[in-house]
């Protein structure tokens, strides 16, 4: 972008800048380095003095003990697998329907209070959900939907950062495209269907993102909804297997399990980041 | 706001006395866009099901004794005095959070933002390996990279960190960097910023990308030469909105610091070494079972948040 500013010579300052930006990131990818090659540590190679940082056998048998374990209880892992799948399929999914929905008449169409909704949804990005825990147990234990699956999702449904950013993309489309389909005859819903929901990919692929990456990783709903050993997640399930903090044990099943965990986040960050970056650039909040 | 634009676009309604007249006003125009609150109503019903109602509820039930089994008993403002008078673990979780905040929400920030411009200086086709190296380590989950950092800060000699300090003579002994009260805070901080690069840092980057070419050439005209002055004076005033959102989510994420503590130094952690406010919270709300008392604790980082975003948006907002 600014590149117009170097000239012939040598560029000592563009040679720092990749230097610094590749050790760096090198810095950033140490950890998750060293928990792949952990995953693939066969046990001879687990606790050697001295630690060694890389695999020398690489090994398959962490992953194979890892379906095989049960933790302690019956419950298969791949159980944990799926109901976290379940679960953030369903957070996303839903998710972004609702949230499209509501976004359109909030960008598009002039009606009562809608200032007052949308300020109402910037004040929810200012504190954590997690404030709101408590009455949200209450709720869910009082309408019964504890041991659910319901339980994990509906509360996550409305999340007020990913529909922050439909609506803000949405303002920025031209308003023309939606008159030429009104004046073909088309409905609101059609509207939102044909012209509003191929438009908003980019910023749906972002919510996708985003909604699955905090589903995904949140120990919570499963450990404060759930009791059942067959309902919990997979991130509590890890939990379960290094028995509890500040135990290292079952080192090299472990660093497979979150490895297994990782990497999904991964895959979905890559799909999506073309189509994030050009979402957030309308992220922007103005009083 | 639309009322008043409602008012003077139909002049038919002002036969009716005033107010009736603007409340059925009002009424006719929110019938006229029963199709926008269609739309609007399944968001609607979970934001204020499962958000503002909880708020209000929260608040409510900050001043009453309830323990789940019996009903809720008010109480007053007894809650919030047992907190802050008597409650010294409180006093001193609110102490950790918010030199943790004070450390990591500025230190997190200016490097999401430094690390962002750094990347949007070198050309695109580069960009997206940078971006993910940076931006990975906040979409892991702190309890998948548990098994990393407690061997990584392990406290026998086998431990990395012991090892390698071992190995240059820097400590004799190994050093129980999860248990030693003065080691937690720092390990908790380190952790926390390695997965910082978050949302707020694609916003950031996504803004400085789409920075008009043509301010930068107009700055070049203007006499801007360095890169620093163009950071200054160009490339930081247009992404102002970005930085707003940016700051905003920084605060949150910055006072609610729980899943990192939890995972490495255990809840309650050694000498409540590492007890946060929401570590405090979830402790009174789903271990004791004291609802009242865990709601005042929500209440308390509630009013932290919202006021320190006040503020955020008091000195980033204006234009």
């Amino acid at each position: 972008m600014t590149g117009a500013v170097k000239g012939r010579r040598i560029d000592w300052s563009g040679i720092f800048l990749y230097l610094f930006l590749t050790l760096f990131g090198l810095l950033m990818l140490a950890p998750l380095v060293y928990m792949i090659s952990t995953a693939f540590k066969p046990t001879s190679e687990l606790f050697l003095f001295p630690p060694r940082f890389f695999v020398n056998n690489p090994t398959l048998v962490n992953f194979r003990d890892l379906l095989l374990i049960t933790g302690t209880t019956s419950v298969p892992f791949s159980r944990f697998i799926f109901n976290s799948m379940l679960v953030s399929v369903c957070i996303v999914g839903f998710g972004i329907l609702i949230s499209a929905m509501a976004a359109y008449p909030l960008a598009k169409h002039k009606m009562p209070f809608r200032d007052g909704i949308f300020n109402l949804i910037v004040l929810a990005i200012m504190f954590s959900p997690m404030v709101v825990q408590i009455p949200q147990y209450l709720l869910i234990s009082k309408i019964g939907l504890v041991n659910t699956y319901w339980a994990m999702i509906l509360p996550y449904l409305a999340a007020p950062v990913g529909m922050f950013l439909m609506t803000q993309f949405l303002r920025q489309i031209p308003d023309a495209l939606l008159e030429a389909a009104r004046i073909d005859g088309a409905n609101e819903w059609k509207v939102f269907w044909v012209v509003i929901m191929p438009m908003l990919k980019p910023a749906i692929a972002t919510f996708a993102l985003f909604s699955f990456i905090s589903a995904w990783n949140d120990p919570y709903p499963a450990m404060v909804y759930t009791t059942d050993q067959d309902m919990k997640s997979l991130p509590l399930a890890i939990q379960t297997i290094s028995g509890g903090y500040g135990v290292v044990a079952r080192v090299g099943t472990l660093a497979a399990a979150s490895l297994l965990m990782i990497i999904p986040t991964i895959i979905v960050f890559i799909v999506t980041q073309r189509m994030v970056l050009q979402t957030m650039a309308h992220s922007g909040l103005k009083e | 706001m639309s009322i008043e634009t409602s008012t003077s676009a139909v002049p038919a309604a002002e036969r009716l006395p005033k107010k009736q007249g603007k409340l059925s006003l009002l009424w006719q125009d929110v019938k006229r866009n029963r199709v926008s609150y269609l739309f609007l109503a399944p968001f609607l019903i979970l934001f204020t099901l499962f958000t503002i109602i909880p708020v209000v509820t929260s608040i409510v039930l900050s001043f009453t004794y309830y323990n789940i089994l019996e009903s809720p008993r008010f109480i007053g403002l007894s809650n919030y005095r047992l907190l802050f008078v008597d409650d010294d673990i409180f006093l001193k979780a609110i102490g950790i959070t918010l030199k943790f905040a004070f450390i990591t929400g500025p230190v997190g920030y200016a490097m999401a933002f430094m690390l962002a411009w750094l990347i949007s200086q070198i050309p695109q086709k580069y960009r997206f390996f940078y971006t993910l190296c940076y931006y990975t380590p906040s979409i892991t989950s702190a309890t998948a990279m548990s098994v990393v950092w407690l061997y990584l800060f392990a406290g026998d000699r086998k431990g990395l960190l012991n090892y390698f300090a071992m190995q240059l003579g820097v400590i004799d002994e190994p050093y129980l960097f999860l248990q030693n009260i003065n080691s937690i805070v720092p390990v908790i901080v380190i952790v926390s910023l390695w997965m910082s690069m978050g949302v707020g840092f694609l916003a950031f980057l996504a803004g400085l990308q789409n920075v008009p070419k043509d301010l930068y050439e107009a700055g070049g005209i203007d006499g801007i030469k360095y890169r620093w002055q163009q950071l200054f004076y160009i490339t930081i005033p247009s992404v102002r909105p970005q930085l707003l959102f940016g700051a905003v989510l920084q605060v949150v994420s910055s006072l609610t610091v729980f899943d990192v503590s939890v995972q490495l130094v255990g809840l309650p952690s050694p000498l409540y070494a590492g007890h946060t406010i929401l570590t405090h919270l979830f402790d009174y709300a789903f271990i004791k079972f004291e609802m009242g008392y865990a709601a005042a604790i929500a209440v308390v980082l509630f009013c932290m948040m919202i006021g320190l975003n006040r503020l955020i948006f008091r000195w980033l907002g204006k234009d």
